[in-house]
C-alpha cells in the first residue's frame, strides 16, 4: 500500500512524535531524490529507492537525519513470489537512536547486474552483514573492504538462500572429498 | 613485507578450545604476547536455519529458534512469535503478555548468570561459575514444570502459549525470587571487588558509545558503553509498559563494565518477574477461537461449532493461517541485544523468508577491533564479555 501522508497510531503514547519525524524525513527524501516511494504496514515505514541513488539516500539519512545505527541488512529472493516483478529485494533496517525512529530502505535488483554500493564507509556494522548477503544470495557490494564468504566455506559455489537452491542441497555433503591416512 | 612481519607469528585459536565455549575459530597474529591482528573464521555451526524457516510453518519454526541462542531459548521463542504476531496483526490477551514477560525475563536471568559465570571461569574464578550454575538449575526446573522441557522449551504459539501456568509453577517462581538475591550478593562479594578479577577486566576491550552505535551493537554490550538503548523501554512490546524497572548503563565500555551491567540487569529482571507474577491478570492465555490462529482447547473443539471449525481449518493441510502478503520486522530485547526477525508473508502458513537478526553475529564482528593491542590472555576475557553463542552466530 503506497501512501503520501503518514497517520499517527492513536494507541501509542509517543506515536505522534515518531510519525512527525518520519513525515519530515519522507518529505525531505521526496524533494532530494526522484523516484522514491513510501509505504506503511503495521507501523513500519518503508522507502523504495532506485538503485542508482541508494548510497546517496543512505548517506543523506545518516548524516542529515541522524539515522546513526544500521540494524540489519538482508535480502529477499522474489523468484516464486506472486505478482513480483523484480528478482531480489535488499532490505536496510535503519534506526535513529536519538529520536527512536526506525526506517526500512528497500532497493530492488535484477539479474544479471547484481552489484550495489557497499555502505561499510557509513556504518561499520555493514561489513559482516554484507558479507553474509554476498554469501547467501550472491549480491556483490562495490568497494567492500573484504568481500569473502562468511558462513560457508570458500570453495562453496552456490548461494543457498536463493529460491532456486533446494532445501536439501545439491549433494555438497555427499560429494565432499574425504582425506584418508593412505591417500593423503 | 615479509621482513617487516618476520617477528610475528600466527596462532590458531579454536575451533575446539575450552575457552571459546562453542565452536568458533580465531586466527591471531601475535607480536610476543601482544595481539596485532585477529581474523575470526565463523560458520562451523551453520545449519541453514533461515532456509529451514522457508519450509516450516509459523508454529513449527519455534522449535528451531530454541536452537539459536540455546542459553536462553525462551527469549528466542518470544522474539519469533512477536514478529509473527506483528505480521498477522494479532493482539494478545493480557495474561499471555504477562506470562511471556515472565519467561523472557527468567531467560534473561539464566543467560546473564551463564555469561558472568563463564567470564569468571575464563579468568580463573571457578567457584563463582558454580554459584551461577546452581541457580540456573532452578530456572530449568521452573521451565520444566511450566512446559515439560528443560532446555528446548518451544513454549510460545501463534496467538498464545502452549498452555497456562499452574499454581505449582507460580510457587516455584516465588521461591526462586526469594532465594536468588542472596546468591547474587554472594556472587558479587566473591568477584565484583576482587583485585585480580578487576585487574584482568578493567581497561580491556574498550568500546566507546559512538563506535557501539556505528557498529550496530545493542544489548548489555552497548549499554556498558553508555548507549541508553533498551527496546523494553524504547519500543515497549508485550506488557513492559506496566512494570517499574531501570535500564542499567555504565560509561567505561570495558569488560568489567559489561560484567557489572549484566549483574545489575539480573536484579532488574527479578523486579520485573516479581511485579508480573504478583499482578498476573486472570482470563484466557490464547486469543479466541474465532480469530482462527491458535488451536482451541479440546473442550471448545467438542462443544462449540467455532472451536470445531477453527480446529479443522488449522489442522487440515493446505489450510491454516491467513497471512497478509507483506513484510514486517519485529524485534525484542533478547539477553544479548536486539533479536529481530524479518518476515515475508506470502498468504500461506509458511514464511516466504524468515531472516533472523542475531545479536551475537553483530557483537562478534566487534572482536578484532576490541582485542588488537591487548595480550593473548585477554582474548578469553573479551570473548566471555561479549557472550558469543556460536549456534546463534552461525545459524
Amino acid at each position: 500500500m503506497r501512501v503520501d501522508r503518514l497517520e499517527a497510531d492513536p494507541t501509542l503514547s509517543d506515536g505522534g512524535a515518531i510519525v512527525d519525524v518520519l513525515q519530515k524525513v519522507t518529505d525531505a527524501l521526496r524533494q532530494r531524490c526522484a523516484g522514491v516511494t513510501f509505504s506503511v504496514f503495521r507501523q513500519d515505514t518503508r522507502v523504495w529507492v532506485p538503485r542508482e541513488s541508494l548510497y546517496e539516500v543512505l548517506r543523506f539519512l545518516q548524516q542529515e537525519w541522524g539515522f546513526d545505527m544500521l540494524v540489519d541488512i538482508t535480502c529477499v529472493d522474489y523468484l516464486h513470489y506472486r505478482g513480483a516483478t523484480d528478482r531480489f529485494g535488499m532490505v536496510y533496517q535503519l534506526c535513529n537512536t536519538g529520536d527512536n525512529v526506525r526506517l526500512t530502505v528497500r532497493v530492488m535488483l535484477n539479474e544479471p547486474d547484481l552489484t550495489i554500493p557497499s555502505v561499510t564507509s557509513l556504518w561499520e556494522a555493514a561489513n559482516w552483514l554484507e558479507r553474509e548477503v554476498f554469501d547467501m544470495f550472491g549480491i556483490r557490494f562495490e568497494c567492500h573492504p573484504d568481500l569473502r564468504r562468511i558462513l560457508l566455506p570458500p570453495e562453496f559455489t552456490a548461494h543457498p538462500l536463493r529460491k532456486d537452491y533446494p532445501l536439501q542441497g545439491r549433494g555438497e555433503r555427499h560429494n565432499f572429498t574425504a582425506l584418508t591416512r593412505e591417500g593423503g | 613485507m615479509t621482513t617487516q612481519q618476520d617477528y610475528l607469528w600466527t596462532l590458531n585459536f579454536g575451533p575446539q578450545h575450552p575457552a571459546t565455549h562453542t565452536t568458533l575459530r580465531l586466527v591471531l597474529k601475535l607480536d610476543g604476547e601482544r595481539v596485532v591482528d585477529a581474523v575470526p573464521d565463523i560458520g562451523y555451526l551453520h545449519s541453514g536455519f533461515e532456509k529451514i524457516g522457508e519450509h516450516l510453518d509459523y508454529n513449527q519454526y519455534v522449535t528451531v529458534t530454541d536452537r539459536m541462542n540455546y542459553v536462553s531459548p525462551m527469549a528466542n521463542n518470544v522474539a519469533w512469535h512477536h514478529a509473527v504476531e506483528k505480521l498477522l496483526g494479532i493482539e494478545l490477551t493480557p495474561r499471555c503478555k504477562y506470562l511471556r514477560v515472565i519467561v523472557a525475563e527468567l531467560a534473561r536471568i539464566s543467560d546473564h548468570l551463564l555469561c558472568v559465570g563463564a567470564m569468571g571461569l575464563d579468568v580463573g574464578a571457578f567457584t563463582f561459575f558454580l554459584y551461577g550454575f546452581y541457580e540456573r538449575e532452578k530456572i530449568y526446573d521452573i521451565f520444566e514444570s511450566l512446559c515439560g522441557a528443560r532446555f528446548t522449551n518451544s513454549y510460545t504459539r501463534v496467538g498464545g502459549l502452549l498452555h497456562d501456568i499452574t499454581p505449582v509453577t507460580i510457587e516455584q517462581i516465588r521461591d526462586f525470587l526469594r532465594r536468588l538475591p542472596a546468591t547474587l550478593s554472594d556472587m558479587e562479594r566473591l568477584l565484583t571487588r576482587n583485585r585480580i578479577f578487576m585487574d584482568r577486566m578493567q581497561g580491556v576491550g574498550v568500546l566507546t558509545a559512538h563506535e557501539a552505535i556505528n557498529r550496530g551493537v545493542s544489548g548489555p554490550v552497548a549499554r556498558a558503553s553508555g548507549v541508553t538503548r533498551d527496546l523494553r523501554k524504547d519500543e515497549p512490546y508485550l506488557a513492559y509498559n506496566d512494570f517499574d524497572f531501570q535500564v542499567c548503563c555504565t560509561r567505561a565500555g570495558d569488560c568489567y563494565a559489561r560484567f557489572l551491567v549484566r549483574i545489575h540487569e539480573i536484579r532488574e529482571s527479578l523486579k520485573i518477574v516479581q511485579q508480573a507474577i504478583e499482578n498476573l491478570p486472570a482470563g484466557p492465555v490464547n486469543v479466541g477461537a474465532d480469530e482462527r490462529v491458535g488451536l482451541p482447547d479440546k473442550q471448545q473443539v467438542y462443544q462449540t461449532i467455532e472451536g470445531l471449525i477453527t480446529h479443522f481449518e488449522l489442522v487440515m493441510t493446505s489450510r491454516g493461517f491467513s497471512v497478509p502478503c507483506d513484510e514486517v520486522y519485529g524485534a525484542v530485547e533478547a539477553p544479548n541485544g536486539e533479536l529481530g526477525f524479518y518476515l515475508v508473508g506470502d498468504g500461506s502458513n509458511v514464511a516466504y523468508r524468515a531472516r533472523c537478526r542475531p545479536p551475537s553475529f553483530i557483537n562478534f564482528a566487534l572482536f578484532p577491533h576490541l582485542i588488537c593491542g591487548h595480550t593473548l590472555s585477554d582474548v578469553v576475557a573479551v570473548l566471555g564479555s561479549l557472550n558469543i553463542i556460536a549456534a546463534e552466530l552461525d545459524r
